[in-house]
């Protein structure tokens, strides 16, 4: 499968603002190392299982107890802006 | 003229009353106060890890049980991959193949009409934040900023999700509301729509009668009541007949609901750039629900209403009544208890849906705060039933025990309403009345009913209504046969 | 007198015990160690003193009371990867430029209750993403031994402290080679556990089925020693194993006679630098004539597995790296929606090699290439395991090169990502198996650079990895140290 990478989409879906150069660099650089991934294609897997956990473990629970929150002031201390103890963004175009 | 028939599939959001988070030791319950049920987890910090709260698991698979679904033994958590400043990872640990409960179903009833609704799943995923939206207007639109409070990040979420079963918006409003009640019958969520632990978003779609073929479907978001998810069906199977009938088209989007226009708006367009990437989180290790633990479920599996309803029914309460009890879970303990205890169920039912829920309404208290007790409730069905009171007299003595007057003898005595059931004073009294109303027995011996309810009118007067009226009625037809 | 710098964690915990010197002191050499030779490698990004100074003081005071914690006073690094509370802690990212955890994440809680000195957060590759600690956002780290080379990566910076001296011991993280191959690019021991070993409560996650914790110190007994603090179930970690423990340290002495030990075919030819391969070769020798039964062994998947681990750490690490969006930390770049706002945070704040892995990562996951892309790296993943599971059938070990190649200049391979992956080729399959490998050094090439000899075993099989590594160790004599720890440092 030759590698068909529709960058600006690609860049959408991870939101990373890419200049016009940069969506050539990276779809060319993505294209190249993509090539190279495309050799796991070339092992037969029909009927392999794909790995799901690296150790053969199952259900890693907590029991239903309540534990210490942060204080708020830590909590909104790293953030970029907030407002009356609320973390605050710029208006939102897409809500859903 | 083209027939259409709408086909509605429903996706429920129940958030779970456990006490803590699903992935972290927060606080489920945490109050108004913003960003102060949060810790490195929940707030997605750089780091940080989920580990799942089994209470959630059991109260998930209580939920697949009573919605008789396949409960997965093997079964795996996603991440679903979409940026919203709402979700602190950026990705929803969410189930994707593999979910915890599969193919299911659930009977509603519209006016006696039954159908069964298919569960295509139910899993398990968390909640988002909640966003206030800020403009100089205060409206949604034209806001400036948006503030963020992640007190609800990472709540425990259920996703019930329906087959496209559903063809009515009555339906749709039978479906949420049983849904309701087998989530509170199960005591996992207060499944409260107003205050969201309990969402919908309605998949609505029409077709021509007889086709077999789906039309585009709409995705309705924001009814917060039954009601309005009945209204907006109603609203929006209209418009795409409307849009169809007209040569347009529908087109695959979100839909918002306004409550206050009666109408829904166009949203979101769900083009092809909804990719979410799926993938098993491998912060995360499988799950595994052996047959013991299903087994535990399902032993574990209390009454549901529509088995209650049943059993109500059966026992002499009329439909209707059943329904109102069971959906009122303090009255449906009371009446179990009046009834095992001898009490008469049809009357108690309908005392306890009538008089009772009248008075809690009136006066604005909760049942444990009045005088009724399942003790009172017996005395009083057998003091009517001994005919000691009458129909009337009941009730009055009902809301007498229910504002604390005493038991139902008590009450009785107080207010003096106890009927005269001594057939000597009857007869007395009847003899007195007839003699004084000859013509009376004259026409009835002409075969004329009619003078018969007068004399019992007379008889009760003169006993000041405390007279059975029965044998005051069995009485004077006796005394004025021929 | 020996510089204390000089010392081994052994070494010095003995000195301590018997008070020869205190904690203080040896913080002091450290320190000192540190302002001579930071200029030349920029092993640190944060030198937190007084954190230390206290933590130092604390040992002193519980050393004085016979305390016999064997980490007790002993300096460390951490890889600036790891969460620390209140000490800022940036994955050598601009997206997290003067991020203070408010908390601390599980393996720093432990070597803080083993009574170790953390001196300071040490360079990485962005993210951990790379193989040489040149994609930092904060400047390369040097190699100790010639400043114009490479100390690998990503832990790049734990290794050249612990090479140099700036620390007795650190700990990195090792996605697909990132503890071992800077460790033998740098003369050093450095071992990668079993995954799920040490909890990865607070390791800033690349790839999370990958990533897992490991030590790095000058011995092999250090390395062991540094391990068992912070090795054991973490009821924050769900992929934290909660079996029993492997006894790390308990063979050390036992020697490899009766072993069985496996040289991996596809890791002993093409693609391997002569000189690398041929010390390779004498330490196997030598493993023999001390008693091993040495065979070849052949794992055919291993040639798949730079290409699925290429698919699946950027696919993990597309998601983890989401939560970098200017909302609740770090970096905020303004715009006038939050989409605009996260999208120019992300591009601003993330350096082009993590831009490039959360591009491939995201394109990898996307609708119509999953299965193709996704679904069968993770096949081939269990293909790789199977060859594992019965080579292990055969042999107790695996051995092979760690790295290639010694240590490459600086700028030799940043112009195409692709060269610098195949630095990991030696160690990227026990990553995606799950299981453990340890390098250790065992002599210096032609240019005077060190080599690293890998030892791999199966899952949980750290007691007789690291007993072929003590042999190793043993047999290999390898004493020498960078021109950089021994030059002007000056012994208190």
């Amino acid at each position: 499968m030759p590698a068909d990478i529709d960058i600006e989409r690609v860049a959408h879906l991870a939101r990373i603002a890419l200049t016009d150069d940069e969506r050539a660099l990276y779809g060319e650089q993505l294209a190249h190392i993509i090539e190279h991934a495309e050799r796991v294609q070339a092992l037969p897997t029909e009927g392999v299982e794909p790995t799901s956990h690296p150790l053969p473990m199952v259900n890693a629970f907590r029991p239903d107890v309540v534990t210490e929150s942060l204080r708020r002031e830590d909590a909104l201390a790293g953030a970029p802006d907030t407002q009356n103890g609320y973390y605050r963004v710029p208006k939102i175009l897409d809500e859903s | 003229m083209t027939e259409w028939e709408a086909v509605i599939g429903i996706e429920t959001h129940v958030e779970l009353q456990t006490k803590s988070k699903m992935f972290c030791g927060c606080l489920v319950d945490s109050g108004d106060e913003p960003n102060t049920a949060v810790c490195p987890v929940c707030l997605a910090l750089p780091g940080a890890l989920p580990v799942p709260n089994k209470e959630a698991i059991e109260g998930i698979l209580s939920i697949g049980d009573a919605l008789e679904c396949t409960l997965i033994e093997d079964s795996l958590f996603y991440r679903k991959n979409y940026f919203y400043p709402d979700l602190p990872k950026n990705y929803q640990i969410s189930q994707y193949t593999f979910p915890l409960c599969l193919d299911g179903r659930l009977a509603v009833d519209v006016d006696g009409e039954p159908t069964m609704v298919g569960i295509t799943r139910v899993h398990m995923e968390e909640d988002t934040g909640k966003s206030t939206h800020i403009g100089e207007s205060g409206r949604i639109h034209g806001a400036d900023h948006t503030l963020l409070d992640f007190n609800r990040a990472g709540v425990p979420l259920v996703e019930v999700v329906s087959e496209p079963d559903i063809r009515s918006p009555e339906q749709a409003r039978a479906y949420g509301a049983e849904l309701q009640r087998v989530v509170r019958a199960l005591g996992v969520s207060d499944a409260r729509l107003e205050e969201g632990s309990m969402r919908f978003d309605v998949n609505v779609s029409v077709r021509p009668v007889g086709s077999d073929v789906l039309g585009t479907r709409t995705e309705v978001k924001n009814v917060n009541s039954l009601r309005s998810m009945q209204r907006a069906i109603a609203y929006e199977i209209t418009r795409q007949i409307e849009v169809l009938e007209n040569g347009g088209s529908i087109h695959l989007e979100t839909r918002h609901w306004d409550e206050s226009k009666g109408a829904t708006r166009s949203g979101r367009t769900k083009e092809g750039s909804e990719d979410y990437r799926y993938f098993q989180d491998p912060d995360l290790l499988p799950l595994h629900i052996d047959e013991a633990w299903r087994k535990r479920v399902h032993e574990r599996r209390p009454e549901l209403p529509a088995a209650k309803r049943a059993r109500y029914a059966a026992l002499g309460a009329d439909p209707r009544t059943a329904e109102l009890l069971v959906d009122a879970g303090d009255l449906a303990a009371l009446f179990e208890a009046a009834v095992s205890a001898g009490a008469e169920p049809r009357t108690v039912g309908i005392w306890l849906t009538g008089e009772v829920v009248a008075y809690l309404r009136r006066e604005n208290v909760t049942l444990d705060e009045t005088g009724l007790s399942a003790d009172s409730l017996v005395e009083l069905a057998q003091m009517t039933g001994a005919g000691d009171l009458s129909a009337t007299a009941a009730k009055e003595v009902l809301n007498g025990v229910l504002a604390g007057e005493g038991t139902p003898s008590q009450v009785a005595e107080s207010r003096d309403l106890l009927q005269i059931s001594d057939a000597s004073t009857i007869e007395t009294e009847v003899m007195a009345v007839l003699d004084q109303h000859p013509d009376a027995i004259e026409k009835i011996r002409d075969g004329d009913a009619k003078p018969i309810g007068f004399l019992v009118g007379q008889v009760m007067r003169a006993t000041g209504g405390k007279a059975d009226p029965r044998m005051v009625q069995d009485l004077i037809r006796r005394k004025t046969q021929a | 007198m020996t510089d204390l710098a000089d010392l081994t964690i052994a070494q010095a915990g003995s000195g301590l015990r018997s008070g020869e010197f205190t904690a203080v002191d040896l913080l002091a050499a450290v320190e000192r160690r540190a302002a001579v030779t930071e200029a030349h490698l920029h092993a640190y990004l944060t030198l937190d003193r007084s954190g230390a100074r206290t933590a130092a003081e604390a040992a002193d005071a519980a050393l004085a009371t016979g305390d016999p914690r064997p980490l007790l006073g002993i300096p460390i690094a951490l890889k600036d990867n790891m969460v620390t509370r209140g000490v800022e802690t940036t994955a050598s990212s601009q997206i997290l430029a003067g991020w203070k955890p408010p908390y601390d994440g599980t393996a720093a809680i432990r070597l803080k209750e083993a009574g170790a000195v953390i001196v300071g957060k040490t360079n990485l590759d962005e993210f951990a993403m790379g193989s040489s600690t040149e994609n930092s956002a904060y400047g390369p780290t040097r190699n100790p031994w010639n400043t114009n080379t490479v100390p690998g990566g990503s832990s790049g910076g734990s290794a050249a402290a612990v090479a140099v001296g700036s620390a007795l011991g650190a700990f990195g993280s090792d996605t697909g080679g990132s503890i071992r191959q800077p460790a033998s690019l740098t003369g050093t021991v450095g071992a990668k556990p079993t995954y799920g070993l040490v909890s990865r409560y607070g390791l800033i996650a690349f790839a999370s089925s990958l990533d897992q914790i490991g030590p790095i110190a000058r011995t092999v007994p250090d390395a062991a020693a540094l391990l068992e603090a912070v090795v054991g179930w973490d009821p924050m970690d769900a992929t934290s194993y909660n079996g029993d423990l492997p006894a790390i340290a308990k063979s050390l002495d036992t020697g490899v006679a009766g072993l069985r030990i496996g040289v991996v075919t596809e890791l002993s030819g093409e693609g391997i630098d002569p000189e690398v391969l041929e010390a390779t070769m004498r330490i196997v020798d030598q493993l023999s004539n001390a008693g091993a039964d040495v065979v070849e062994i052949s794992l055919p998947a291993i040639e798949y597995a730079l290409s699925a681990y290429y698919l699946i750490a950027p696919a993990e690490c597309s998601a983890n790296l989401a939560r970098f969006d200017g909302v609740r930390y770090g970096l905020r770049v303004d715009g006038a929606t939050t989409e605009e706002m996260m999208a120019k945070t992300r591009a601003e704040g993330f350096g082009p090699e993590v831009t490039r892995r959360i591009l491939l990562g995201t394109y990898a996951l996307s609708a119509g290439y999953y299965d193709a892309f996704y679904g069968q790296a993770q096949r081939v993943r269990t293909l790789l395991r199977n060859d594992f599971a019965s080579a292990y059938g055969r042999v107790d070990v695996l051995v092979s090169p760690t790295s290639p190649t010694t240590a490459f200049e600086v700028g030799a391979k940043t112009a195409d990502p692709l060269t610098m992956y195949f630095a990991d080729i030696c160690t990227i399959a026990t990553n995606l198996a799950g299981d453990p490998a340890i390098s250790v050094p065992i002599g210096l090439d032609d240019a005077g650079l060190p080599i690293g000899f890998q030892i791999m075993a199966p899952a949980l099989g750290e007691e007789v990895m690291f007993r072929v590594a003590a042999e190793v160790e043993r047999l290999a004599a390898f004493t020498e140290r960078p021109r950089l720890a021994t030059s002007k440092v000056v012994a208190p």
